[in-house]
């Protein structure tokens, strides 16, 4: 049964692959681009309930916590069945960073609306701030890195290391959720479960994958 | 855009409420059993409260915003759970146990409570620890007119309150969120503070279930959590009571929770709050001590260290 199950996995991955491969970047950056406009339009328009605000921003949030799930997905979906979305992992990366620069600016321009006294308190003080900041900053550098010029300057080593990062910004991002809220409601604490598993996966792979000779030609993976 | 739907005629031309209830009872009786599809319509009685100088003159939310945009767990915790919700609830009949150190103990019916009490518009501004603000037009009469008709016996000290545990119609209540019912505590002066009010409805309508139907309370200098909803026991003690939130969690919720914006919440600032209502792009204000209430509630706490009894 297992084989069966591979074995159909490994048809439909040869037959997708190939179309993947062929298919173009461009729609995948501007499809996942979408929501922001739609949701900023319903927010101006309000159409977003009472609070428009905490409806956009927290929104905007949770789609860069989905999106660098997705990128970290890319992996363990081509281990497991052979389907391989790498091409559109940098769309991912680059477009969820968009959204967190979204997110931040949120905050400060309409959410706290540059009271700098108490934003600088904010970043010191409050350790669900400091925690998001921290994500922020860290995804920074992976950003700003990934294109191929990065890739080449960096060598693939260095870059995959660098890029080691994306774990420390995930889960620093499902904490920072997760202590917004109050009390202990379901959906933050799954997005927290989630993403810890998430990491764990990608760690016991990364000691696998270093055992195992690379084929030189081989993209940088992480 | 007009968001508030105000009726076509005057309130005077309306049937009072009173009588609307006899009438429905006569038809009811008259065994309209075809007709008691009309219990299910919006009610057609108004409140009729009268003005009060209580009220600020900030101009309140519309009806739409204060029904829409709720904290009432008991029915899930996003803010438009309870208006999808809590239609669930039955809140007819309803009693109210009101017990311990007083005179007049006994399981009182709403009727009997709100019987021969004047109901009072009072618009309030409110405040949740939350950081967000709304100007809600209450309906409903002073705590302190209850508490005086059971009669407060000498002693006691605080008001403990509860509010309804049915999980049947509360499916909020399936989940351990917080440790149900939930349950609020005054100091005994400032729950016969004139401001502190019982209230039975918002605008002139009756209370909508999701805020709190038929009765709950209101103490605008404090965090709107203090304005437990939906109360099934009044309880008069010399000991202070629990309190929900603060048993959830002690450190960020004490068990005064006056608005003061000098003292913030661990996790966040409570200097400034974000209007409900007026779009994306409402600005942002200063929380003012007691919510502005400071003139008329701050002697209940003089001598008295407000960032330790936060």
């Amino acid at each position: 049964m297992a084989t069966a199950a591979s074995m159909t996995m490994a048809s439909v991955a040869a037959i997708l692959n190939p179309r993947l491969r062929k298919f173009p970047t461009w729609p995948v950056y501007l499809s996942l681009l979408v929501p922001a406009g739609v949701y900023f339009y319903w927010a101006v328009t309000n159409q977003l309930g009472a609070d428009p605000l905490q409806v956009l921003e927290r929104q905007l949030g949770k789609w860069t916590l989905q999106l660098l799930i997705l990128t970290l997905l890319v992996t363990p979906l081509r281990k497991w069945t052979g389907i391989s979305l790498l091409k559109f992992r940098r769309a991912f990366g680059l477009v969820a960073f968009t959204y967190v620069c979204l997110h931040l600016l949120t905050w400060l321009v309409l959410d706290k609306q540059f009271f700098w006294d108490e934003i600088l308190r904010d970043l010191y003080k409050r350790p669900y701030i400091i925690i998001g900041m921290t994500a922020f900053v860290v995804l920074v550098p992976l950003a700003v890195t990934s294109n191929n010029f990065s890739i080449r300057r960096l060598g693939g080593a260095a870059w995959n290391k660098l890029h080691r990062l994306a774990y420390v910004a995930i889960i620093l991002g499902a904490v920072h959720y997760m202590m917004v809220v109050k009390a202990w409601p379901l959906e933050p604490i799954l997005y927290v479960i989630g993403c810890v598993a998430l990491v764990m996966v990608r760690f016991r792979w990364g000691r696998i994958v270093k055992s195992v000779p690379r084929h030189p030609k081989s993209v940088p993976d992480t | 855009m007009q968001r508030i739907s105000r009726p076509a005629f005057k309130y005077s031309e309306v049937t009072p409420k009173r009588d609307w209830l006899n009438r429905r009872q006569i038809m009811a009786g008259a065994g309209g059993a075809a007709l008691s599809g009309l219990a299910g319509l919006p009610a057609l009685a108004k409140l009729n409260p009268v003005k009060s100088s209580y009220s600020t003159d900030a101009a309140p939310n519309s009806l739409e915003d204060i029904t829409t945009y709720n904290n009432f767990y008991e029915f899930g915790t996003g803010k438009q759970d309870p208006s999808r919700n809590a239609h669930t609830l039955n809140t007819s009949p309803w009693t109210v146990k009101i017990d311990g150190m007083v005179d007049k103990p006994g399981n009182y019916g709403f009727e009997d409570i709100v019987r021969g009490m004047t109901i009072e518009e009072r618009i309030y501004r409110l405040r949740c620890v939350e950081a967000w603000s709304m100007v809600i037009p209450w309906a409903g009469f002073q705590l302190s007119h209850l508490l005086n008709r059971v009669g407060v016996a000498s002693g006691a000290k605080y008001v403990a309150f509860e509010t309804l545990v049915r999980p049947s119609e509360m499916p909020g209540q399936n989940s351990r969120l917080l440790d149900w019912p939930y349950r609020e505590g005054l100091r005994l002066d400032e729950a016969m503070h004139p401001l502190t009010i019982l209230a039975t409805g918002i605008y002139d309508e009756e209370m909508p279930n999701q805020n709190g139907a038929p009765l709950r309370l209101v103490v605008p200098w404090k965090y709107g959590f203090k304005s437990i909803k939906s109360i099934v026991r009044i309880t008069l003690t010399d000991k202070q009571p629990l309190a929900t939130w603060n048993m959830q969690n002690p450190r960020e919720y004490g068990f005064y929770s006056n608005v003061n914006p000098a003292v913030d919440h661990p996790r966040w600032s409570q200097a400034s709050e974000r209007p409900i209502g007026a779009g994306l792009f409402a600005k942002r204000k200063k929380t003012l001590m007691f919510n502005g209430y400071g003139d008329q509630v701050a002697g209940l706490y003089a001598g008295m260290d407000l960032g330790k009894h936060y």
